[in-house]
């Protein structure tokens, strides 16, 4: 998902830095205020370890294999903040040591990979872990929320892609949503596991830095959430939305869309082949909705089957 | 598998390009990165003459050119994805052509900011990348961290070599579900040593004098 140069254009790499940059300033700020000098060493090595959980990859169906992005796994086991200030310096170093992503295209990784796909996913993460208690909901919570990052970072980098006119959006739309929805599902359930297996060893690691479940957590979250609103606004909204598009309600107004639209004789049916992309496009956005259904039932499943006794939670004392 | 990674950086070598400050590096790749991607498709002109300047830069930096080829094509699948999509997509529809990118534009602009990045990271120890970015004001934390992940990230990419050789040498089943158990086994012992690390690194840190 690493987007590399000349894929976006100027306006977009403007933008996203701008955003990215208020993001990842937002983080470090929060980060330096709540760590304990302990655990500042602690974020450097958390990004050395997801660059090579990176490395592992699991088998997806048909052969193809993906691998971790985790940003949900490392907000949920640090927090939000730092988990945005450990996703940036991966990318910063990807993108400089590695070529592996642009640099005018680095505001949009960072956009997409860590204030929608980690602070974002950790929003869905808490919402889930408000409403089911307990190390069986955050386990269901991880997975859930691991799928919904892999899938809304996907989409945003489809929006600043089409909004440079590099690739068309409902062509884009279909291809990039469905392929990572299915690789969501990897991405959820290893992180679901890798979050069991840590909370099973220590314990104490999955309790965030920052101490568990403080209620000021949210209030960082209304930042990230503005700066994510934002960039849907921007990068997605104008696309997504099912109204005829500015161009075409502009001509109508205008009552010039007959010039525009009859001369055409020779291309072959594109008003049809549009609608064709639009249908498909649109067909994508309701599998996704009942995809998000179903996965959510898949991460309950899991879940349970995972955690077994629901009195886990508190450790039997020694005979 | 850590060889994929750890070779894509050359061995350093002495070279006229290597001996330029870091400063003059960066800025020269960030000019033409910008001026890359903001020319427009007609600017045939300035694409060739990148593409010169960046092949003498090549030949310049004694950077085996056989090895500037795998690297480019590990990274350009992508590229080549994208590039098909755009250039499958029926052409008539979506945005007037006058905004529209063709694919060859797209693949041009990406390989030469692709090879300006692989030449000036393997041309610039990243430690004087770092002290770039720091004498340009980015934030200390940020700074630190980078500098602790480039650090430990070979250290930490050679134990999960060693955890996943030690692993292959164990596992006799291939059952889907196992795989997906020892895969996630792996990673948290892998994030379980590495926060055990930070401490003893924390403990290090301040035995010298940090603060």
């Amino acid at each position: 998902m690493h987007i590399p140069d000349g894929f976006i254009d100027g306006k977009t790499a403007a933008a996203t830095a701008l955003l990215s940059v208020a993001g990842a300033g937002l983080a470090l700020r929060q980060a330096r205020r709540r760590l304990a000098p302990r655990q500042v060493p602690l974020l450097g090595l958390a990004a050395a370890f997801l660059f090579a959980a990176q490395m592992v990859n699991f088998p997806v169906a048909g052969g193809t294999s993906g691998h971790l992005v985790g940003g949900v796994l490392v907000a949920a086991l640090l927090g939000p903040s730092a988990a945005i200030v450990v996703l940036t310096t991966v990318l910063i170093v990807q993108c400089f040591l590695f070529a592996d992503g642009g640099v005018l295209a680095l505001g949009a990784n960072v956009f997409n990979m860590a204030i929608i796909g980690a602070a974002g996913g950790y929003a869905i993460y808490r919402l889930v872990c408000a409403w089911l208690p307990g190390t069986r909901g955050q386990v269901a919570a991880v997975a859930f929320a691991g799928w919904c990052s892999t899938v809304l970072a996907s989409i945003c980098c489809v929006g600043e892609l089409a909004w440079s006119g590099t690739v068309a959006w409902p062509a884009g739309f279909t291809a990039m949503a469905s392929v990572h929805m299915l690789i969501g599902i990897g991405e959820g359930l290893i992180s679901a596991l890798v979050f069991l297996a840590i909370r099973r060893m220590r314990p104490e690691l999955t309790g965030e830095i920052s101490g568990p479940a403080a209620p000021r957590q949210w209030s960082e979250l209304v930042g990230y959430g503005l700066l994510a609103a934002l960039g849907i606004a921007i990068f997605v909204a104008p696309f997504a939305c099912p109204w005829p598009d500015g161009l075409e309600s502009v001509a109508s107004r205008l009552g010039f869309e007959h010039k525009i639209a009859h001369p055409i004789v020779r291309a072959p049916a594109p008003g049809y082949q549009m609608q064709g992309m639009r249908w498909a496009a649109g067909a994508t956005a309701v599998a996704g909705a009942a995809g998000t259904l179903i996965v959510f039932g898949l991460a309950l499943l899991l879940a349970r089957s995972l955690v077994r006794e629901p009195q886990e939670d508190n450790p039997p004392t020694k005979p | 598998m850590i060889d994929d990674w750890v070779g894509h950086l050359h061995r350093r070598r002495d070279s006229p390009i290597s001996r330029l400050p870091a400063v003059f590096k960066l800025g020269v790749g960030l000019v033409i990165i910008v001026g890359t991607v903001l020319a427009p498709p007609q600017a045939v002109g300035w694409f060739v003459s990148a593409a010169a300047f960046l092949l003498i830069t090549a030949v310049l930096s004694r950077i085996p050119p056989l090895f500037l080829l795998k690297r480019l094509a590990w990274l350009s699948p992508l590229i080549l994805g994208v590039a098909l999509v755009n250039a499958l997509q029926p052409a008539a529809n979506t945005l007037p052509s006058a905004a529209r990118v063709s694919w060859m534009t797209v693949a041009a602009k990406s390989t030469i900011c692709l090879l300006t990045i692989i030449l000036v990271s393997n041309t610039t120890p990243f430690s004087r990348i770092l002290r770039v970015l720091k004498a340009a004001r980015v934030p200390g934390l940020l700074i630190t961290t980078l500098a602790l992940m480039h650090r430990y990230l070979f250290v930490l990419l050679e134990e999960a070599e060693r955890m996943r050789r030690a692993r292959a040498s164990r596992t006799f089943t291939r059952q889907r579900g196992a795989r997906w158990q020892t895969l996630s086994t792996v990673v948290s012992q892998l994030f379980v040593r590495a926060s055990e690390r930070a401490e003893r690194i924390y403990d290090a840190m301040c035995a010298r004098g940090w603060k």
